[in-house]
């Protein structure tokens, strides 16, 4: 059975040393499958005025399109590259809950993030995607630092 | 025709208004009078047609338009707004969303949208007017217009979502005028075009009046409350400038900051409502008493129980728009495969604005013996024009909202005012978007035209400041009412349309084909 590790990018640099602990990781297991996912920060009970929901189906469909073009699709290259087993996720909700459903979805066995890049005053009240990840995640986390 | 004619009386004010600024530029004071005597008599003719009365008694015809539509909404969908009630609220919380959809407009934020359109001072300013000349009674009947109201937003919202125009670059626009066009087109009648274009005409001049005007007067009449008077056009002119930052110059950071101060402050002002009660907990009772007492004798208010009535409906209607079209617009966007889904959150509008928000008002001020009352008789004592309950420091409007509110929590009419201010600005953005629907169905979309819009839009925020408070909400509620004219004309026609919807979908629902996603 192939083994299935979620991988979250960020966008920055924390993201692609994510990933590149999950490809070595991916050389010792063998029988591996990385999912790369990205997830774009968005709420269903956010305020929105008009002007901006009529025009959202079409941001939301650029959204994910840039997302792929400038995060997934470069990371799945890297990875088809180097030999391993790959699919790009690209989807819109809160960053720990997503991810803990992707892996649900595909069976993974692993979730791998690195540590969180945001800080200060956000991360005191709300806590980082990342320990909210940790804390709620029905699969075995790494956090890469 | 009637097209020109309308754009020929736009022009006019418009132009009455720079002839105006240019001629008094240096007395002041008399700026803000003549543009209130340009505008009174400008508007006159429209508002009387409007609120004209049943012939031989003092009841206008347009309020008893509205409630006998909302009736027969409510018995047409067999109650809608309490069977489904309990649905709308899992709609809203995503119960029923599909999870592939995330990114899209949900249900919430399509409520939340409308909801900011119309929460605001027809809550805090509207019930002060509906009470000070209707007395406490009118609360009753403003609670009753509200849970009535409920079926019309439902058929409204439901036809704005089906009917909506989806453009192959992904933008949507929804609103009465299409649903006027396409659907009497569906049902082969004859005139669906006609009223689609009437409609528009009306909606951009709501969009001027109650969207605007209204809310520029009052938020300059809660700004000079508390750091003294001066001119109204100055008020106009800092916001013209900033709301024609906003739409035109698209500077969203403030757009942004308001969408989240606003549900802040609306929260806010609740919560201070419920503490004055919970404070007052036993005038609660009596404040009540005074509500239903009111409703069927006036207690000696002008024009009796009627005058209650009509004051009741008459801010209701201004407050939650139910009927009036402007939520089919804003409830539109939303992500949906069914639209009756969206009726049923929108039913949730009037509920919230009218029979919660609105009645918080209504008994803060109650309690606050702002109205004077005869002790001895147990009656309110009129002012001396004779039109409206004398109150503490005569005033009326958001100022008595204010009073109210200030004696109990005295700080608070600070507060109210930055609420006051805010609400006005969030209610003048999405209002500038149903105008904008409206103006560009009618001259086609385009730079060019959304520009000459949202022009004409940021001088009526100028004229709106300017002008005193009578004229103002007599154009505002004739303009919005007018829209509900021809609205709810076509609602008649089309609600069988929302019907079949509704028969398909409750069978779905019952027979579980309609499936939770969350569990």
């Amino acid at each position: 059975m192939t083994t299935k590790l979620v991988v979250g990018l960020d966008g920055h640099e924390t993201g692609e040393r994510a990933l590149a602990y999950a490809q070595n990781l991916a050389g010792l297991i063998g029988d591996c499958e990385i999912l790369v996912a990205y997830i774009i920060e968005w709420s269903p009970y956010s305020f929105q005025t008009a002007e901006e929901n009529a025009v959202r189906h079409k941001r939301r469909e650029e959204e994910i399109s840039t997302a792929k073009e400038r995060i997934i699709n470069p990371a799945i290259k890297k990875l088809s590259d180097a030999g391993v087993k790959t699919e790009g996720i690209v989807r819109h909700g809160d960053v720990a809950t997503a991810l803990n459903d992707i892996s649900k979805e595909n069976n993974a066995q692993q979730i791998v993030v690195a540590r969180s890049s945001a800080g200060g005053f956000t991360k005191r009240i709300f806590g980082s995607a990342t320990s909210n990840l940790v804390m709620s995640a029905s699969v075995p986390v790494t956090v890469v630092a | 025709m009637a097209m020109k004619k309308i754009q020929t009386i736009l022009f006019s004010q418009v132009a009455a208004a720079t002839v105006a600024s240019t001629a008094y530029a240096q007395e002041v004071m008399t700026l803000d009078q003549k543009v209130n005597e340009v505008f009174a008599t400008v508007t006159g003719p429209f508002v009387n047609l409007i609120f004209a009365p049943f012939p031989g008694t003092t009841f206008p015809w347009i309020v008893l338009w509205l409630v006998v539509a909302a009736s027969i909404f409510t018995l047409y969908f067999g109650f809608v707004q309490f069977r489904f009630f309990g649905h709308a609220i899992k709609l809203v919380k995503g119960d029923y969303s599909d999870p592939n959809d995330a990114g899209e407009v949900s249900h919430f934020q399509a409520l939340a949208t409308a909801l900011s359109g119309t929460v605001g001072l027809g809550n805090i300013a509207g019930v002060a007017v509906a009470v000070g000349i209707g007395g406490p009674g009118a609360t009753f009947w403003m609670i009753l217009a509200g849970l009535l109201g409920m079926a019309s937003k439902f058929t409204e919202c439901t036809l704005g979502v089906k009917y909506r125009n989806e453009y192959p670059d992904g933008t949507v626009s929804g609103g009465p005028m299409y649903y006027m066009s396409k659907g009497f087109d569906e049902l082969g009648l004859p005139g669906g075009k006609i009223l689609a274009i009437v409609f528009s005409i009306f909606c951009i001049l709501g969009a001027l009046g109650g969207g605007n005007m209204f809310q520029a007067n009052q938020a300059h009449a809660q700004i000079s409350g508390i750091v003294g008077d001066y001119p109204g056009w100055i008020t106009g002119v800092v916001f013209a400038v900033i709301v024609f930052a906003v739409i035109v110059g698209g500077i969203k950071s403030i757009a942004n900051v308001t969408e989240k101060v606003v549900p802040f402050m609306g929260v806010l002002y609740v919560g201070a409502a419920l503490i004055i009660l919970i404070v007052n907990y036993d005038k609660i009772g009596w404040a009540f008493g005074q509500i239903f007492e009111g409703a069927f004798t006036g207690l000696g208010i002008a024009g009796g129980f009627v005058g209650a009535l009509i004051q009741g409906f008459k801010r209701a209607a201004f407050s939650n728009e139910a009927g009036v079209g402007s939520a089919a617009i804003a409830h539109s966007a939303v992500r949906t495969n069914e639209p009756i889904t969206e009726g049923f959150v929108s039913l949730l509008e009037p509920l919230i604005d009218t029979v919660v928000i609105c009645t918080m008002t209504a008994l803060v001020i109650t309690i606050s013996g702002q109205l004077i009352m005869d002790p001895a008789t147990g009656q309110f004592v009129l002012n001396e024009a004779g039109n409206a309950i004398a109150t503490v420091g005569d005033n009326s409007g958001v100022a008595l909202t204010s009073a109210a509110f200030g004696s109990s929590i005295s700080w608070f009419p600070y507060v109210l005012a930055v609420a006051v201010v805010l609400f006005a600005f969030s209610t003048m953005i999405s209002w500038s978007y149903y105008g904008l629907k409206a103006w560009t169905y009618l001259f086609g979309e385009g730079k060019m035209q959304e520009l000459s819009f949202k022009t004409i839009f940021c001088i009526f925020i100028i004229i709106g400041a300017a002008a005193s408070l009578g004229p103002v909400i007599d154009f505002s509620d004739a303009a919005i009412f007018a829209m509900a004219v021809v609205n709810i004309f076509a609602l008649y026609f089309l609600m069988k349309l929302v019907k079949k919807e509704l028969k398909s979908y409750s069978a779905r629902l019952a027979s579980g084909e309609i499936k939770k996603f969350k569990h």
